[in-house]
């Protein structure tokens, strides 16, 4: 009997032997390519085939379900509670600060124009750089990449920039300024 | 599911009587159902009613898996070699003629090779295979070897044949008497060649070559 044992690594199926009688190790590549075995044949049914399919776009699916779902449950995530961000006498007109709503949050960016407060996320649309307010031109400047959005309404003007800056609703009560909530703004 | 390493498959040519049971049994197999794959082959027609059945003797080194261009032929780790797999193979019908024993057959419209599995959906689950479940005189028995050479003293099983410069092991195990030295047995042997040629002419001028043809 030819010793089948000793042509397979060890603990491997019972395999069978090649007419030349050496191990498989030694034989040419195109038989340990296509081997007669079945344990050692790549075999990939249509069945498989067709489960795999089926299983990965099932996945694919229900990441696509699980992320409309994330995105509808925290379109309706309670807001975060007001925040005073500053008194109205110390922010003269043209002026601007930063705060942080809510706490520990992105900077926000304050600014006083001649019609009032308004309040945006600092961070530029397009690659998160700080903005700048330029008051007296009616916008706000990001010096990374040239991109202007409009100061009125945070919509981008010019530059890379494709989404508007998201925009903190504000509310002046008693000579006091509060944050009361971040508006996403559709493009 | 594999078949049991234990349970062998011994052809006794010598019990065979010609019933073709097997092959109506092979019919019922349900891996090939309406087809027998199994050949009975008459040793020598016209001298003799002696027939012997085929079944496929699943080799260690299966010729058919070995010139399939088309690697559709596989074995499996116990050891029979399946049928081909219907999504590649080719019908090149390069297995029906390489196999030393003539096994394979060439489902031309299917565009399919079948061949005896060793009936895989029966002996993997512990049963005999059909045509062994009928034989009557158990000419193709399914069993233990310790089970066969108790109830078959006068015979041995040879599993190692010689085909050309071929030697060739099989799973598949032949009954050969207990006095018989052979240790191969040679296949062409039993390959049955009609005389052609010469001999036709010498059979049929009996008073000797016409002139001319000497």
């Amino acid at each position: 009997m030819i010793q089948r044992d000793e042509q397979l690594p060890v603990g491997d199926e019972r395999g069978s032997a090649p007419p030349d009688g050496r191990p498989l190790a030694a034989q040419p590549k195109w038989r340990r390519d296509f081997p007669i075995d079945w344990p050692h044949d790549e075999w990939v049914s249509r069945r498989e085939f067709t489960r795999f399919l089926v299983l990965t776009s099932g996945a694919l699916a229900v990441g696509q379900l699980w992320i409309a779902a994330k995105s509808l449950l925290g379109a309706s995530a309670p807001a975060a509670p007001e925040l005073q961000v500053a008194k109205v006498d110390e922010l003269p007109v043209g002026r601007a600060r930063t705060f942080h709503y809510p706490a520990g949050s992105p900077p926000r960016i304050l600014v006083r124009t001649a019609a009032g407060f308004v309040a945006y996320d600092q961070q530029c649309t397009h690659l998160l750089c700080p903005v700048i307010p330029a008051v007296e031109q009616g916008r706000l400047y990001c010096p990374c990449h040239e991109g202007w959005f409009d100061l009125e309404t945070g919509r981008p003007l010019a530059g890379p920039p494709q989404r508007p800056l998201p925009k903190i609703r504000l509310k002046v009560v008693e000579g006091r300024v509060f944050a009361t909530g971040i508006e996403e703004q559709a493009r | 599911m594999a078949v049991p390493e234990r349970f062998e498959f011994f052809v006794d040519p010598g019990r065979c009587i010609g019933c073709e049971a097997c092959m109506q049994a092979c019919t019922e197999c349900d891996t090939h159902r309406g087809q027998s794959m199994i050949q009975l082959d008459f040793v020598d027609r016209t001298g003799s009613p002696q027939t012997v059945p085929i079944v496929c003797m699943h080799c260690e080194a299966p010729t058919c898996a070995e010139v399939c261009p088309a690697d559709a032929i596989k074995r499996t780790a116990d050891g029979v070699v399946q049928a081909a797999r219907k999504p590649r193979c080719i019908a090149c019908n390069n297995c029906v003629l390489a196999c030393p024993f003539g096994v394979p057959k060439m489902n031309t419209g299917m565009h399919l090779m079948m061949k005896c599995d060793m009936c895989y959906d029966r002996t993997s689950v512990g049963l005999k295979p059909m045509c062994a479940s009928v034989c009557p005189s158990q000419a193709l028995a399914w069993g233990t070897r310790e089970e066969m050479l108790r109830l078959r003293p006068n015979a041995r099983p040879v599993n190692a044949f010689q085909f050309g410069l071929q030697t060739i092991r099989t799973r598949v195990n032949l009954m050969v008497p207990l006095d018989a030295r052979a240790e191969m047995l040679d296949v062409t042997s039993a390959i049955h060649e009609p005389t052609i040629g010469r001999d036709v002419m010498e059979d049929v001028f009996v008073e000797g070559l016409p002139e001319g043809m000497a």
